[in-house]
């Protein structure tokens, strides 16, 4: 027996450097990876379609409108994509939204109660409905599906019940709630600065990781790569700064959604809890026998799925300028879902990452962005939001059947 | 000729409603041999196993590890025991990467946080003393083998550190040269001084690397045969019961070896036995 691995001959190794990337990369297009490929792509026809249509489209100010556009739904997506890596859907995060948002505005405006305090209290009631959802789901066993169909159905009762007489309540000038829509950091180095960061952060976590895995004496990745990622990351957040500083700086709403989607992002991928998602969604039974809690993932991940459904809500509430007998009940709920499957995570569970919500609901904002400067009429937003939503789960179960077949379902 | 057996089985019954699993069923495993448990469908080595692996509790009978009676009534006993099970469905998360899966449920870290590097690194040394050679620790399960996912399954059985192994049928679904691979892996095991218990269909594969071979049938014992002295043919009759008194046999051979230096083939083999040997 000998002590050192020989090198399986089928085995396909990854040439080093650059020739060796994207031979790597037609691979896994082959295989049914696609990744976040055909949501790049589809950004590059959405902005080359609507800036020949209406020439305002990559303008700062619509740029900077986006970004701030793009916090409610998306931080609500991320909660959808926690849901999808378990391999269930939570269709109540539109009514929970609506909740959220009449529960801050009743407490805030009608009875007086602290903003801080009410925006707290919305986001521990969407905690409570999450935990309830979850109760019925993985300890009663009642299919998410329907415990969320049902929840989609009574919260917008609720949310109707706790407006009481008020048909809408507008947004006070000086709430925290006002500032997710209107505050920005007018400073350029605001913007700047937060590129800054964001560049060096990730391209020291990258180097920090290849150092200690070159200590451990774990194959690393060539130095190339690790520039080309970084350099990618910051072209896009200096590129991004500069056109938010054309206009009014960096929006508040956008440091939030991007916090969210970083700690999220952390939790999935580096902590334990996250493996345990993970493997609840890839094999409930496996996960069981190896000892995971699997009621207490679903359960909390649900918790999650509806706190960040009432956080987003209250984005969602300062764009519509308050909170309404009506707020969440639209398209809101459908535009999640699909952002997130855009994206690139998977309806069918265990594969996705955080970051698709970011991707997905830019994607789902530019179109109906786009659509609005066009001047085009809601129904037409409708079909055309709900084609693309068909177009993601197309690629979605395709590339799942390709992967299944080049044996990496 | 071995050491003590570090479990031990006297006198198990388990009854499922108006089913007598088993009745009466001793089992000894010892370590550093291969024991394999075979016996026709329904002849109990399921049940058997999974009332080593905790998840049925005996009825009646005693479990001794290392001479120490234990109750075993729940997966975790089992575990926290030394036993390691590895289930015939694999239970592997088919999304995750091999380190995940060797991993699930023991993630090493500090607080709550993966240490991805630490585990990377003993995952591969785990799997190149096992010699188990797979494309990369990296991909997802889903994209090995069948004989691979087998040998990734048997190796996390060992991230514990566990005496005793329990392997269901994992030849079931191979060809042949990853039915080699799985075995050679096997030995492997019995070279480090484990305890292996193998449950097999196949006669072939149980004489090439088991040291006992023992019996179920019908939910009770049918004989512990020494397998270098036995033949597939012996074996096959104790399974399907072509002769009824496999243990009466083997105790006779016993004596016949008491008088004679060689046991030799039996004067009175069967020949119902040696039908079901070619069919097998």
């Amino acid at each position: 027996m000998s002590d050192k691995l020989a090198p399986d001959p089928r085995l396909l190794v990854r040439e080093r450097g650059l020739a060796g990337y994207l031979e790597d990369f037609r691979r896994r297009i082959t295989g049914g990876e696609l990744g976040s490929i055909p949501v790049i792509i589809g950004m590059i026809i959405i902005a080359v379609v609507f800036e020949s249509q209406t020439g305002t489209f990559l303008s700062p100010r619509n740029i900077s409108n986006i970004s701030v556009y793009i916090a409610g739904p998306g931080i609500m997506a991320v909660g959808i994509v926690l849901v999808l890596l378990l391999g269930e859907i939570d269709l109540s995060v539109g009514s929970m939204a609506g909740l959220s948002a009449a529960v801050w505005a009743v407490l805030s405006v009608s009875h007086g109660v602290n903003d801080l305090l009410a925006i707290v209290l919305a986001i521990l009631a969407g905690a409570a409905v999450g935990t309830l959802h979850g109760f019925f789901f993985a300890k009663i066993g009642v299919p998410a599906f329907v415990v969320t169909l049902a929840g989609f159905l009574g919260w917008s009762g609720l949310q109707i019940w706790v407006m009481g007489d008020e048909g809408t309540i507008n947004i006070p000038r000086d709430s925290l709630v006002r500032d997710f829509n209107n505050f920005y950091f007018s400073d350029i180095s605001a913007a700047y600065g937060l590129a800054a960061v964001l560049s060096l952060g990730y391209l020291g976590a990258l180097l920090f990781q290849e150092r200690r895995r070159e200590r451990a004496t774990l194959p690393t990745r060539p130095l190339s790569e690790i520039i080309l990622r970084a350099g990618l990351v910051a072209v896009a957040a200096f590129v991004t700064a500069y056109t938010l500083n054309q206009h009014r700086g960096l929006p508040l709403a956008l440091v939030i959604f991007l916090a969210i989607l970083l700690a999220a992002d952390f939790m999935i991928r580096r902590t334990t809890y996250g493996r345990q998602i993970f493997a609840v969604g890839g094999n409930a039974e496996a996960a069981r026998r190896a000892g995971i809690n699997v009621e207490r993932v679903r359960l909390t991940v649900f918790t999650l799925a509806s706190a960040l459904a009432a956080l987003g809500g209250l984005f969602y509430a300062a764009q519509a300028g308050g909170a309404s007998k009506s707020l969440g009940s639209g398209n809101l709920l459908m535009n999640v879902i699909a952002a997130a499957v855009i994206g690139g995570t998977s309806l069918f569970g265990g594969r996705g990452w955080i970051w698709s919500a970011l991707l997905g609901t830019l994607v789902i904002q530019s179109i109906t962005t786009g659509l609005n400067l066009m001047g085009m009429a809601s129904e037409i937003q409708y079909m055309i939001t709900g084609a693309v939503l068909l177009v993601a789960v197309v690629l979605d179960s395709i590339s799942r059947r390709t992967q299944r077949t080049a044996g990496r379902t | 000729m071995t050491a003590a057996p570090v479990l031990a089985l006297h006198g198990v019954s388990k009854r499922f409603g108006a089913v007598q699993a088993l009745t009466d069923v001793d089992l000894e495993i010892r370590p550093g041999r291969v024991t394999a448990l075979v016996g026709d469908n329904g002849a109990g080595k399921s049940t058997l196993i999974k009332t080593i692996a905790g998840v049925h509790p005996i009825d009646a009978g005693s479990i001794s590890w290392k001479g120490r009676e234990v109750r075993i009534s729940k997966p975790h006993d089992a575990q926290e025991l030394g036993i390691a099970t590895v289930y015939q469905d694999l239970a592997l998360c088919d999304n995750l990467d091999v380190v995940a899966n060797l991993f699930l449920g023991r993630e090493l870290r500090t607080a709550h946080i993966l240490d991805q590097v630490a585990m990377e690194r003993e995952a591969r040394e785990l799997l190149e003393t096992l010699s188990i050679r797979i494309p990369s620790v990296r991909i997802p399960v889903a994209s090995l083998s069948g004989g691979q996912r087998q040998v990734v399954a048997i190796a996390r059985a060992l991230v514990g550190s566990p005496e005793v192994v329990i392997l269901d049928e994992p030849t079931a679904a191979l060809g042949v040269e990853q039915t080699a691979q799985v075995l050679d892996l096997v030995e492997r095991l019995r070279d480090r001084g484990l305890g292996v218990v193998l449950i097999s269909h196949n006669v072939a594969d149980v004489r090439a690397v088991a040291d006992d071979v023992a019996v179920l049938r019908l939910g009770r014992n049918n004989g512990v045969f020494p397998a270098a002295e036995t033949s597939g043919e012996e074996i096959i009759a104790a399974i399907t019961g072509a002769t009824d008194n496999a243990v009466t046999r083997r105790s006779l051979r016993r004596d016949h070896q008491g008088s004679e230096a060689e046991p030799e083939p039996e004067p009175e083999q069967n020949t119902d036995a040696e039908g079901a040997g070619e069919e097998a």
